[in-house]
């Protein structure tokens, strides 16, 4: 039971992200769409199904087929919090391997910075008001002292371990002519930032930015007939939780099981079982800077409790044993919640095929994409691992 | 026989130095500190603590009504005491009334519970909240205080009889708030104590003894409202007591506290009531209630869990007046760039009134692991529908892990969240108060407090936080 081997990727598009004010959702859209179908070297008729992947500058499939003009096709609008991009690309990837469609587009788009709002702000449907009513980066700054204290780490070491993963996404993104934030930040600008959630400042968080992203999806054995280079889809996991986290004394903060779940999956999926050697690269979601620290232990890139120590001896720098959000990460792009998880799944795409310019990482066989949607205790998380060569 | 079966009090953790105000205007101040009711609090979650302090003897399952008194209510329309009634778990079959307007509403509240007793309901608590604002700059702004007190009126094991009462009515206009006054206003003080307070108190106090045949020697303790410490004295003097019979009127540790000012320093002198000894009790509000309590041989065997001498104690005093100002809504502050808290849905609400109120979450019949909220589908085991309510509202609980939140919408930012884990089984993210989020640590004991959240759409919405222990 595994998608392994039996989709590819034959095309993507990516904005650039940042604050575009001069485009709509829409527009964003359009771009995203055309140029992937640039990329595969096909029409908009040749698509027969569409996923859309919305958190919430949308709402059903017309989101996509009205700017499109989409001639009534099957289009379906995805909502998975953060995982919501990778989501609508797992849901085409399985139509098409079912053999239900030959041809399919997953499309993410997010238009953030029309809100006003600092962050990212998501109604919640009407209930009692008794929800604790944090900001994001409260939610994922519990995992800090949690980690800290578990691991006997004193508060300054802690800090400046978070502060280094800040560091290595913004140098990465430095090099990415699409990331939002394209300037390397020093480890005591980021240090000193403002605090935001004690004892995460502003450079412990990602940016709030706009863009889109596509990919077209194709059957592994067709891949070869649109271009020499597709990339394999290896695995795809969504696991969402039971909320434990927040109702049982068992869960100490230091750890995410939904990311643990949805990579102990995929790893069975794609066969992997040493992810630190075997893994090429990743892109993580760095939403805030302990979520990534936690994150290399979840997925088993770091051993428990070791993590800390891997950030400071640069492991997953780029030129490091495991490269890490090569292409910037959130901290660099923001996050635009729908459009994210395909814009990791399009640097896999360039840094397989060798096109990833300056930071083309030395010749990786599988890429690993991870989002995580909702809360350290209560969360939906998706990981897709593709791969340069089939089998 | 018919009297105070319990007693307790709440006095806010929060006190503002009187010099902080002198400070602010460069002018002279009365000494001391005021009680301040935190920007969560109002005189319904002050009714509920004080109430949970008198409760610790006596099962909620046992009050026959709750009487809640207080000159501001959060709703002119809209039962304040059903919202106690629920906070404290009592049966859907109490009597609930608000008394309500005057300064007197909490010896009115007393009266008609006494009453109420007398006819046949037993054990009817009274709470008596009051915060009231003052104009800034103002004598009043000095003076006035925030607290509570809480009584249970019945017919067994009574501390301290009622042996009589007496009320005088004068419709005189010494101090008011029309309906949409914010601030309190009076008329000046000569007239206010001349032609109201002085006559009405004395007539009241004088017919009592009149019918009792009391003198000011057969009193242990005269608890006397007044509208200052000087009135306090120069009316009791005036009336033959001596100063060691004059109950404290906490002034410079907590201001005046409005309606509920008398019935706080009447919880005080109850802590050390000896038996057989009598306590006046004189209110004042478009006229006087005299009341006469004499303490049984049970005086002693009942104490409030902290009572005003462990609530006096358990301060923090650093306040500043800008602070001040912003609890009590005196000043609009930027607002931070995320959007306000949508108003809550009244279904939503009512389906969790008794988990949301009185702080119920469930236990699982089959492995036993308690948690909040509530849950149909275990946490630990999965088990359906096997749950049974669990209430966690005096439990004690320590801090697992937090976070100090700059960013969420508050009236007093930063936020502190915490991740509160009670002991004997279950964990809560909620929101903390009363704390200094410098201060908070992992592994701190806290404890359930009740609060209002936020109001929304004219809705004062009330739950939970933890605050360090006190």
């Amino acid at each position: 039971m595994s998608i392994r081997d039996k989709v590819a990727v034959i095309g993507m598009g990516c904005t650039s992200f940042g604050e575009h004010w001069d485009k709509s959702a829409n527009d964003m859209l359009i771009d995203a769409a055309y140029d992937a179908l640039a990329d595969a070297g096909l029409a908009p008729d040749d698509i027969q199904a569409y996923w859309l992947g919305t958190c919430a500058s949308g709402w059903a499939g017309i989101s996509l087929s009205e700017p499109l003009k989409i001639q009534y096709k099957p289009v379906t609008r995805v909502e998975n919090f953060c995982a919501t991009g990778t989501d609508a690309f797992r849901n085409a990837c399985y139509a098409v391997a079912s053999g239900a469609y030959d041809i399919a587009m997953a499309i993410g788009v997010e238009k953030l910075k029309d809100s006003g709002y600092s962050g990212l702000v998501i109604t919640p449907p009407p209930g009692d008001g008794t929800a604790p009513n944090y900001s994001a980066p409260a939610a994922f700054s519990l995992l800090a002292p949690a980690y800290f204290s578990k691991y006997g780490l004193d508060p300054a070491t802690g800090k400046k371990v978070l502060a280094r993963i800040a560091y290595k996404n913004h140098k990465n993104g430095a090099l990415n002519p699409k990331a939002q934030f394209r300037k390397e930040v020093s480890m005591e600008k980021i240090l000193q930032s403002p605090i935001v959630a004690a004892p995460l400042g502003v450079m412990d968080c990602s940016g709030v930015a706009d863009g889109s992203a596509a990919a077209i999806i194709v059957r592994a054995e067709d891949a070869g007939k649109y271009r020499p280079d597709p990339i394999y889809v290896k695995a795809l996991s969504v696991v969402a939780g039971p909320g434990h986290g927040a109702m049982h004394q068992d869960y100490d903060f230091t750890s995410i099981r939904e990311t643990y779940h949805a990579g102990v999956d995929a790893y069975r999926q794609a066969g992997i079982t040493d992810p630190r050697r075997e893994i090429s690269m990743a892109e993580v979601h760095d939403c805030f800077t302990p979520t990534e620290l936690v994150i290399y232990e979840d997925l088993g890139f770091s051993a428990r409790g070791r993590a800390w120590q891997d950030v400071l001896d640069g492991v997953f720098d780029l030129d490091g044993r495991l490269p890490v959000n090569p292409d910037g990460g959130l901290k660099s792009f923001g996050h635009p919640i729908g459009a994210s998880g395909l814009r990791m799944l399009y640097e896999m795409y360039l840094q397989l095929r060798g096109q990833a310019g300056p930071r083309q990482i030395d010749n990786p066989k599988l890429g690993l994409t991870h989002n995580l949607g909702g809360f350290p205790w209560e969360a939906v998380c998706s990981v897709c691992i593709v791969g340069k060569e089939p089998g | 026989m018919v009297g105070i079966t319990a007693f307790g009090a709440y006095i806010p953790f929060n006190r503002l130095d009187r010099r902080k105000i002198a400070e602010a205007y460069g002018e002279p101040v009365p000494p001391g500190e005021k009680a301040v009711a935190n920007y969560d609090e109002d005189s319904v979650t002050m009714a509920v603590e004080a109430a949970r302090d008198c409760l610790a003897a006596l099962q909620p399952g046992s009050l026959g009504g709750v009487y809640l008194a207080t000159t501001t209510s959060p709703y002119r329309e809209k039962l304040s005491a059903a919202t106690v009634a629920a906070a404290l778990d009592t049966p859907d079959t109490v009597r609930t009334v608000d008394f309500t307007s005057s300064l007197r509403a909490g010896s009115a509240a007393l009266l008609a519970a006494a009453d109420a007793v007398h006819s046949g309901t037993d054990n009817v608590l009274v709470a008596v909240a009051d915060c009231r604002t003052a104009a800034a700059k103002g004598q009043f702004e000095q003076l006035f205080g925030d607290a509570a007190a809480s009584f249970v009126i019945g017919s067994s094991n009574v501390l301290a009889e009622l042996e009589d009462a007496c009320t005088v009515t004068g419709d005189v206009l010494t101090q008011w708030r029309e309906a949409d006054d914010r601030y309190v206003r009076a008329w000046e003080d000569r007239f206010v104590v001349s032609r109201g307070y002085g006559p009405l108190v004395t007539k009241a106090l004088a017919s009592l003894a009149g019918k009792m045949r009391l003198t000011p020697g057969d009193v242990h303790k005269l608890v006397l409202y007044a509208p200052s410490h000087r009135y306090l004295a120069g009316t009791a003097r005036s009336l033959g007591f001596e100063q060691s019979q004059i109950q404290n009127g906490l002034f410079g540790e907590v201001g005046l506290a409005g309606a509920a000012h008398a019935p706080l320093m009447l919880a005080s002198a109850l802590e050390s009531a000896q038996p057989g000894q009598r306590i006046l009790f004189a209110t004042f509000g478009e006229g006087a209630d005299a009341l006469l309590f004499r303490a049984t041989a049970n005086a002693g065997r009942f104490m409030p869990h902290r009572g005003v001498t462990g609530h006096l104690q358990s301060k923090k005093n650093t306040m500043n007046y800008l602070t001040y100002l912003r609890w009590k809504g005196m000043l609009d502050f930027e607002p931070p760039r995320r959007p306000d808290p949508e108003r809550p849905s009244a279904p939503a609400m009512w389906r969790n009134t008794r988990n949301n109120l009185a702080f119920y979450g469930s236990r699982c019949n089959s492995c036993g692991t308690p948690q909040i909220p509530a849950q149909r589908v275990c946490v630990h085991c999965r088990a359906k529908d096997e749950m049974s309510g669990h209430r966690f509202a005096d439990t004690p609980a320590r801090i697992a892990t937090y976070t100090i939140d700059h960013l969420t919408v508050s009236q007093d930012p930063p936020t502190v969240f915490a991740v509160v884990d009670f002991e004997g089984g279950g964990r809560l993210l909620c929101e903390m108060t009363d704390c200094d989020p410098a201060a908070v640590t992992i592994g701190m004991e806290v404890e359930m407090t009740f609060r209002r959240l936020f109001k929304a759409g004219g809705i004062h919405n009330y739950y939970w936080k933890a605050r360090p222990k006190r």
